[in-house]
């Protein structure tokens, strides 16, 4: 019964947005054998429960809404031949590219290929990993899933909601709830500033008069078997809960947006080094990991806030791969460091030979600021930052080149004086 | 429309023929489907007795059992010549043949108890001692390096610590379910969502025990009615013991630090407790764990943020890289403690046909398979006096069918289940590798809730706590069920997990679910959503 081994030149795992850009790069770049493995039974990924708009806005100038975004990506798959196996979960990966996979149509499958990209996307946070107090009832969900069993199943969890964190998920789904006649009591977000896009604090909940609870989070959550309410209770500002102050909010449903982590399970398996910022692997300005020909892209990688850049980053993963694949990469010694005010850069290391661009996310929220990049160069930005919106640099080769000597390029942000 | 009314139809013609006395005649009425209940229904299914279990919950396991911690006990930690000291040696012993018999996971990976003082490597020797009077096999004295040997993550603070090899873990709800499905398998009758409400006794004998779902007779009535056990005492006339619930909450750790601990590491015991453990589960997973809180709520699963703080600073103690940041699930459970030292089990002073098996708070779950033999023993003493004969059921078979997990097979394995059945290629939960494959067997083995599929299969049990997996099972439940999706529960009673369908709220009345329009057939086919009521008749 032992299923024979397949040679493959790429494989890409994950049939979302980023496996998809990866794969349609590696083939534009001469890399006729690419498969790519996808654990549902469709491509597309999380995109398919996205029915709303607002996607690739940077890359088509269009407000697309998932589904649309994702089938262009498809199609082109498709008309490019490009093989997939879709139902398809890959259940093993070692250093030396060995995969196993199961699926429905293929069996237990065990494939050595040339390289390989991640692309497996990421889950998210639940209740536990953020240990709410309180009963275990039915009715508490992550907005993702949600999400799912709205837009794909036809399903509504309940009539009154609370949410727990201003993540875009949650805020995308307090507006679709709210055109359900689901009744949503408020949205409730532990810090001092929203976690998701303006964008979407404007549409999703001004829009339709969601109260927005800032700093303030849920200490108890009640009901003995189906949820009957939360308690609510304002926090300080090292963000402990003030329980005098606390109110009871009822409800049927709670809905948590709190947070995304990237699926590197799989990465450990091939030894793949993670940090401990992004969740996400270590990577070069190639996207290549720390283990040879083994690639990551999109929100395996770190979380990205908007498509159109996991589209992008992913696209450089696949060109790469294939060149990867031809030629071999050279190697990279400038180690890429977050400093002030800056909880990552992602690449984590460059070479200083070609352009690259960097996507980095800032620790705090901050309002006009300059962003310097050490040593040689210095940026100015001129617009607010914050944490839920990642900033994307480009820097040329001439300009990284000159890290060379330190080893290290660093990336600072300082807030501008208030009379500027 | 035509199935619910006739529901309706059944359940009113029922009301009319079937009064009362609708649940039947039975030898023997077992109360109580955890693991103590469920062990004894087992053990009585070796005799031509005409069986009946009730359990209040939607499935068996889903009280106390469910949330215990899972630990096979050498036998150390109990007070020699007390029942619990005799039944946990014993019954430890009985679990590698009872685990294999019934296809239950069960690993013996030993216990470790910690000294982190000289005053309680003091404390240590009493228990070895204590050890030796129970008949504990291969105990060891070690000291805090050779334990570092062993165990590379304990901390520097253990100065010394006992080993004892026979201790062991399993799962808690596997085992209640296999023992359960084992007992019908033969020929226990059992009945869920069925409560004891109350019993009608003359001549300090109970004649008849009412349920909120019919009436039953039995010769003999066997109590094993976990926090309720002195509930149902009462019932009988019996007031000779209390249970007062003793809370307990667990914390389970991501599989990625299997291996941190092989042994299940202990530390000294309080008065109330064996102390909060590290444990590597049967799973691979870490689990830390429980407090120890008196209540008078014998329904109060809540966990609390004083739980968790306890728990880490507790565990951070015995052992090395233990963070919060690795927390996938936390619960509690109920330990029935009464209000004597040690298990209540023997027949009742107060009703001649009722034995009581109360009190059964740790070390019960290692106890349970020789608590079901003495209960055997006082069953066969009483029968000439309750007019049960003794004869042997020469049809019983104490196997049960295996469960083929497709997380624990190699891939030669899983290529030849896949073969055989294609449904082990369909992966529906991704963090634990749960095929569909399994998940229907699970549910044509007895699975009626969402909870009912998980203790069974381990589905939504990993990291992502069935964020993606949830709806894929409840798909699978709804199609193998033939119920509709928003009848589903997590585990049974009000659950429900979808309460409408699509457009549902949007209608004229918002707050009736009962037939939905003709012209919503999206996604569920013209399923007829009987939300209001329990449609399982």
């Amino acid at each position: 019964m032992t299923a024979s081994v397949q040679e493959r030149d790429l494989v890409v795992i994950g049939g979302g947005p980023a496996g998809l850009a990866a794969a349609l790069a590696a083939k534009e770049d001469g890399i006729d054998d690419v498969l790519i493995i996808e654990r549902s039974d469709e491509l597309g990924g999380i995109l398919n429960q996205c029915i709303h708009n607002g996607f690739g806005i940077h890359l088509f100038e269009k407000e697309l809404t998932g589904p649309e975004y994702a089938e262009r990506f498809i199609k082109d798959v498709m008309k490019e031949q490009i093989e997939c196996l879709t139902g398809t979960v890959v259940t093993g990966l070692s250093r030396e590219r060995e995969i196993t996979a199961v699926g429905q149509e293929s069996g237990l499958l065990k494939i050595k290929a040339k390289a390989v990209v991640l692309a497996m996307g990421c889950r998210e946070r639940t209740r536990s990993a953020i240990h709410i107090p309180g009963d275990r009832p039915a009715g508490v969900f992550t907005a993702g899933t949600i999400q799912q069993l709205i837009n794909l199943d036809g399903y509504l969890p309940g009539k009154t909601v609370v949410i727990l964190g201003s993540g875009d998920i949650g805020l995308i789904m307090a507006r679709r709830l709210t055109l359900e006649g689901v009744k949503v009591q408020g949205v409730v977000e532990i810090m001092s500033y929203p976690g998701g896009l303006n964008r979407n604090i404007a549409q999703c909940l001004n829009d339709f008069g969601i109260p927005l609870y800032l700093s303030h989070t849920v200490v108890e959550i009640r009901g003995k078997e189906r949820v009957e309410g939360v308690v609510v209770a304002p926090v300080d500002s090292r963000r402990v809960p003030i329980l005098d102050r606390s109110f009871y909010v009822p409800c049927d449903t709670i809905v948590l947006s709190v947070g995304l982590i990237p699926e590197n399970e799989l990465s450990r398996m091939a030894d793949v080094r993670l940090s401990s910022t992004t969740s996400g692997a270590y990577v070069d300005e190639n996207l290549q990991t720390s283990v040879d020909g083994i690639f990551a892209c999109g929100n395996v990688l770190h979380v990205h806030d908007v498509v159109d850049f996991v589209t992008r980053e992913s696209w450089r993963a696949g060109k790469n791969a294939a060149r990867f694949i031809k030629s071999g990469l050279p190697q990279c010694g400038i180690a890429v460091k977050p400093g002030k005010n800056v909880r990552y850069v992602v690449p984590h290391v460059v070479s200083g030979e070609q352009d690259v661009e960097f996507f980095l996310r800032v620790s705090r929220p901050m309002g006009r600021s300059v962003l310097s990049i050490q040593p040689g160069l210095r940026e100015v930005r001129q617009r607010i930052v914050k944490p839920s919106e990642m900033i994307s640099v480009t820097l040329s080769a001439d300009v990284i080149a000159k890290a060379k000597s330190s080893g290290e390029i660093r990336f600072e942000l300082d807030e501008r004086g208030t009379g500027q | 429309m035509v199935h619910f009314l006739e529901c309706v139809v059944k359940a009113v013609s029922e009301l009319v023929t079937r009064p009362k006395d609708s649940l039947g005649q039975f030898d023997i009425l077992v109360i109580g489907g955890g693991v103590v209940g469920t062990a004894i229904a087992r053990s009585l299914a070796r005799y031509r007795w005409k069986t009946a279990l009730v359990e209040r919950f939607a499935e068996l396991s889903f009280g106390t059992s469910k949330a215990n911690s899972g630990i096979v006990h050498a036998g150390f930690h109990s007070t020699p010549g007390t029942l619990k000291a005799e039944l946990c040696s014993k019954g430890c012993l009985m679990f590698p043949d009872l685990t294999s018999e019934l296809d239950v996971e069960y690993k013996q990976n030993g216990v470790i108890m910690v000294a982190m003082s000289d005053e309680e490597t003091d404390k240590l020797h009493m228990y070895l001692k204590q050890g030796e009077e129970n008949r504990v096999p291969g105990m060891q004295f070690l000291s805090g390096d050779e334990l570092r040997s062993r165990e590379p993550n304990l901390s520097d603070r253990v100065v010394a610590g006992i080993f004892a090899p026979t201790g062991g873990v399993v799962s808690p709800f596997e085992l209640t379910l296999a023992l359960g499905e084992n007992a019908a398998a033969n020929g226990v009758s059992v009945f869920l969502e069925t409560e004891v409400t109350g019993m009608e006794v003359r001549d300090r004998s109970i004649v008849q025990v009412n349920t909120n779902k019919g009436s039953i007779v039995a010769r003999l009535v066997i109590n094993a009615a976990g926090l309720y056990a002195d509930k149902v005492a009462n019932m009988a006339g019996d007031y000779s013991f209390t249970i007062r619930p003793r809370k307990g909450e667990e914390y389970l750790l991501d599989k990625r630090l299997e291996g941190t601990v092989h042994s299940t590491i202990f530390p000294l015991p309080t008065p109330v407790s064996k102390g909060i453990l590290v444990i590597p589960t049967v799973h691979g997973n870490l689990m830390l764990g429980p407090t120890a809180e008196d209540t008078d709520d014998r329904e109060d699963l809540s966990t609390t943020f004083e739980g968790f703080q306890q728990i880490f600073s507790m565990c951070s103690k015995m052992v090395n890289g233990l963070s919060p940041s690795d927390l996938i699930a936390t619960f509690a459970g109920l330990r029935p403690a009464s209000n004597r030292d040690d298990f209540v089990i023997g027949p009742s002073e107060q009703a001649r046909n009722l034995i009581n098996v109360g009190g059964i708070e740790s070390p019960g779950l290692t106890a349970a398979p020789a608590i079901a033999e003495m209960v055997l023993e006082i069953v066969k003493d009483m029968s000439s006096d309750l007019g049960l004969s003794i004869e042997e059921n020469e049809d019983y078979d104490p196997t049960r069918p295996g469960v083929r997990r497709f997380r624990c097979m190699t891939d030669e394995q899983r290529a030849a289940a896949i073969a055989e059945d294609p449904l082990f290629a369909r992966i529906v939960c991704r963090c634990e590798q749960v095929t569909e494959a399994e998940i229907v067997d699970a549910i044509r083995r007895g699975a009626r809730t969402l909870d009912g599929v998980k203790l069974r299969t381990r589905t939504g049990m990993g990291r992502c706590q069935g964020g993606f997996c949830t709806s894929r099972v409840m798909k699978i439940l709804s199609r193998e069920l033939g119920i509709p999706m928003t009848s589903i529960t997590k585990r049974g009673g009000e659950s429900r997990i979808l309460l409408y369908e699509i457009k549902g709220l949007l209608s004229a009345s918002s707050d009736s679910v009962g037939v939905v329009g003709s012209d919503r057939t999206l996604s569920s086919g013209a399923s007829v959503d009987t939300s209001g009521g329990d449609s399982k008749a």
